[in-house]
């Protein structure tokens, strides 16, 4: 494998410890061994929210679209129609994609466009320092909500499989093994693919004891039997005491909302010519 | 009759859309030079539509509020305006569903057992309208046989049911009034969003997104029945945030996008808006305005986000905004706005209104100036790449991923010439500065587009000033009465040098706006620029050629 400096000269300002740093090296060794046997790096393009997660485009020497909070989404989405030849890759946050873009996350599902979406989840905000997200337990008690949020969590990857998503997986930035291989297989997946990773932040949220205590591989699972997927991903609910599945709950072939399109096809001067005659039609 | 005006109204379901393009191509065809204005609420069923249609000698872009023909499918059309009736005017009307009608002696009446002769045909009940239609032909002696011809044109399916119950219309009648001899060569009839669609396109239009809102939707859905003969990808997201964004992209990977709204799906887009203001991304919206605030008049008209439009978006960032004032002007500047937001690397805004997106007209190519083609400018190669490289202009070189030798990197955040994320404060003021340098240039080659309008004598020292689709009913009036017209088109950056050009000799500037405070006032002001009256509309309605000959003799008295 030849290895690329994708690094960037940008000074990287996570936390020492952060969680990011496993998703940033992951997707290096990732996109290093993907340029030599897949696609050529200059076909991907990174797009992210904003919050801590993204700024992994600033950390990464690849094409990249540095979007606003909660927008990754269509941003990705819009790249992919033009250029299918492109890999998009998403990252984005839990207060991201599953707060302020929740909208965009369901309906790229849907569609099954085929780009990979990366979840910080680190179940606070912390750049804002440190409010409750939507993955956050019932009680927490962040800066907005300092008796406890009243509210629960949601499941991600239940409401993504419910959106038609095509791909789904867990890992957690203290595996990275494991994620490293859930990265390579979401990007190769044609198709809507998400991985929640489930990312310790050292500052405010550090729950690296909590997972390492209830984290297992999935084994003998049926990633192609949905009604399977639905078990194994209603197991834990993000708030209650259960064990945590990591790998790839769901998997499934189905048409891509990008290669409905036809490619460009006319020239200016049949653009022109058609234009003359709809004006002629209209006499 | 050379110049008059039809009226046909009904409950929305009664086909009163379909009636009246007949009636305007109908006329089209006899040589009349046209122009419809169609007034409907925001319901599917029942309420009252109604579209006026005037015919006249000369290319026209307004209404008269004054109607010679009325053409009613039911008692509340007749009760609704006969009071636009002038002397000597017609009434067709269908006696099956009209009993009794009581008017004055000026008027004549037409009536015809219209539901009857449906019935007798077997023929559905929406084809009331192109029996009264038929009626219509022979009472101002226009052959069945032209009629023939455009029903066959304009009908997807049953031409011969609907021909068959025109002709029908047309034996139960009598000629009353008599067509003018042909003016004219016919042009083509269409509306603003077809102009506005047909201009995109020649800008280059590769993909078009939008929600649906009115008065955008009609666009929306002509690009979308025209996105494979024009190779276009329309498409129709979750969310006017999910729009722009989605335009972005499509940007970013070197495509040209439009996207199109009105005023609260506008409040949506506004963060993409500053996006791309930061991001350098160009993209192109159709702003339609319509009486707010909130959810207003859905399906009505005015003239109320000058100032949003102007403003919308965090930060202070370069932004081209146009207001084309009829047809051709929606064609010319949809394609340029394209050209201009592509060169710049910003956000076009073209600022329409209800009136123009569904106004019907004559549109006439030959008048529209040459479109030439305005090249972006690319990479050469060079490296290493910088997305934002800082040079004179303030415009870096524009790449399109996959390249080689290129990392494409655009930003949200402040940030350096490669893209990189910066909140250094040197790094801060230039990147700030290149982008603001834009204008400059922009401004520069703006002088080579007739950014204000001006119609009339440089002698008359009466002047309305007007903007967006009051240019029709303005420069009309204005003829009749030897006042000047002055016409800003480009508002954003705003050409002073021309618009302080164009006021010169002026003693008396009275604007004509469709809202409540005077926007067009407002923004000359702030320029040094005083309207000495103004005549504002903002119900909803676009001013109609007598009504505003009241208000504009009363303004000079």
């Amino acid at each position: 494998m030849s290895q690329t400096n994708l690094g960037s000269y940008s000074p990287n300002t996570w936390c020492p410890g952060c969680g990011n740093f496993s998703i940033l090296n992951g997707i290096k060794t990732v996109l290093n061994e993907l340029k030599d046997t897949a696609f050529p790096l200059e076909n991907v393009v990174i797009v992210t929210g904003i919050g801590c997660h993204a700024k992994i485009v600033d950390y990464l020497n690849v094409n990249s679209f540095y979007a606003i909070h909660g927008r990754a989404l269509p941003v990705a989405e819009g790249i992919k129609i033009a250029k299918p030849a492109l890999k998009v890759i998403c990252f984005a946050g839990d207060g991201d994609a599953y707060g302020e873009g929740l909208e965009h996350l369901v309906f790229a599902a849907k569609r099954n466009i085929d780009i990979t979406v990366i979840i910080h989840n680190n179940r606070s905000y912390s750049l804002t320092a440190f409010q409750y997200s939507p993955t956050s337990f019932v009680g927490f008690k962040g800066r907005s909500t300092p008796h406890g949020s009243i509210e629960a969590p949601l499941n991600p990857l239940e409401l993504m499989l419910a959106s038609r998503a095509t791909f789904l997986a867990r890992g957690t930035s203290h595996g990275l093994p494991l994620l490293m291989r859930l990265f390579k297989e979401s990007i190769m997946h044609k198709g809507f693919a998400l991985v929640d990773v489930l990312q310790v932040c050292v500052t405010y949220n550090n729950l690296y004891e909590y997972y390492a205590k209830r984290v297992y591989e999935l084994q003998d699972h049926d990633a192609n039997d949905p009604m399977a997927a639905l078990t194994r991903i209603r197991e834990w609910d993000y708030n209650s005491d259960a064990s945590i599945a990591l790998g790839v709950f769901y998997r499934k072939e189905a048409t891509t909302f990008e290669e409905k399109f036809a490619p460009p096809h006319i020239t200016t001067q049949e653009r022109d010519v058609r234009i003359k005659q709809l004006l002629r039609e209209s006499i | 009759m050379e110049d008059f005006s039809v009226l046909i109204g009904g409950k929305a379901g009664f086909g009163i859309d379909k009636a009246t393009l007949i009636l305007g191509h109908l006329l089209n065809q006899c040589g009349y030079r046209i122009y419809i204005y169609h007034d409907y609420p925001s319901l599917i069923r029942g309420g009252h539509t109604f579209s006026i249609i005037r015919a006249a000698q000369t290319k026209i872009a307004a209404h008269r509020n004054k109607i010679e023909l009325l053409m009613a499918l039911n008692r509340e059309t007749i009760d609704l305006h006969q009071a636009r009736l002038n002397d000597g005017a017609l009434v067709i009307y269908d006696s099956d569903a009209v009993k009794e009608l009581v008017l004055s002696r000026q008027i004549r009446t037409l009536g015809l057992p219209v539901g009857k002769i449906v019935k007798d045909e077997n023929a559905h009940e929406v084809m009331r309208n192109i029996c009264m239609i038929g009626a219509f032909a022979k009472a101002i002696g226009i052959p069945m046989e032209t009629l023939a011809k455009i029903i066959t044109e304009n009908f997807p399916k049953e031409v011969e049911m609907n021909v068959k119950v025109a002709e029908r219309g047309f034996a139960a009648a009598e000629t009353v009034k008599s067509i003018a001899p042909p003016a004219a060569e016919p042009l083509p009839l269409i509306s603003g969003s077809q102009a506005i669609g047909l201009g995109l396109i020649k800008g280059g239009l590769q993909d078009y997104v939008a929600y649906p809102m009115t008065p955008t939707t009609p666009l929306l859905h002509f690009l979308a029945e025209q996105a494979n003969d024009f190779s276009l990808k329309v498409i129709h997201p979750e969310s006017e945030i999910g729009v722009m964004l989605m335009a972005l992209g499509f940007a970013y990977a070197g495509e040209r996008a439009a996207v199109g709204t009105s005023g609260g799906g506008f409040c949506l887009m506004t963060e993409g808006l500053s996006l791309s203001g930061m991001s350098e991304v160009p993209i192109v919206i159709v702003l339609g305005q319509r009486p707010g605030p909130s959810t207003g008049l859905p399906t009505y008209s005015g003239q109320t986000d000058l100032h949003f439009a102007l403003n919308a978006g965090q930060g202070e960032f370069v932004r081209f905004i146009v207001a084309p004032g009829d047809l051709e002007e929606a064609y010319y500047w949809s394609a340029q706005a394209l050209n201009l937001a592509w060169k710049y690397q910003i956000p076009a805004i073209v600022l329409t209104d209800k009136n123009l997106n569904e106004g019907i007209g004559n549109f006439d190519i030959r008048s529209v100036a040459e479109i030439p083609e305005i090249p972006p400018v690319t990479w050469e190669g060079k490296v290493p790449y910088k997305r934002y490289e800082v040079g004179e202009s303030g415009i870096s070189p524009l790449a399109f991923a996959p390249q080689k030798d290129a990392v494409i990197k655009v930003n949200s955040y402040e940030h350096d010439e490669f893209g990189i994320t910066t909140e250094e404060s040197t790094v801060t003021k230039k990147m700030q500065d290149k982008r603001l340098r834009k204008e400059k240039y922009l401004r520069e080659e703006l002088k080579g587009f007739r950014t204000v309008n001006t119609y009339g004598n440089d002698d008359r020292s009466t002047a309305l000033l007007c903007w967006g689709s009051n240019k029709g009913v303005c420069r009309e009036l204005a003829e009749k009465l030897g006042l000047k017209v002055v016409q800003p088109v480009v508002l954003s950056p705003f050409p002073e040098d021309a618009f302080r050009k164009a006021v010169g000799g002026v003693k008396k500037l009275i604007a004509v706006e469709n809202n409540a405070t005077g926007q067009l006032a407002r923004l000359i002001k702030s320029y040094g620029f005083c309207a000495d009256s103004m005549i504002l509309k903002y119900d909803g309605r676009p001013f109609a050629l007598d009504e505003l000959e009241t208000s504009v003799k009363e303004a000079i008295r």
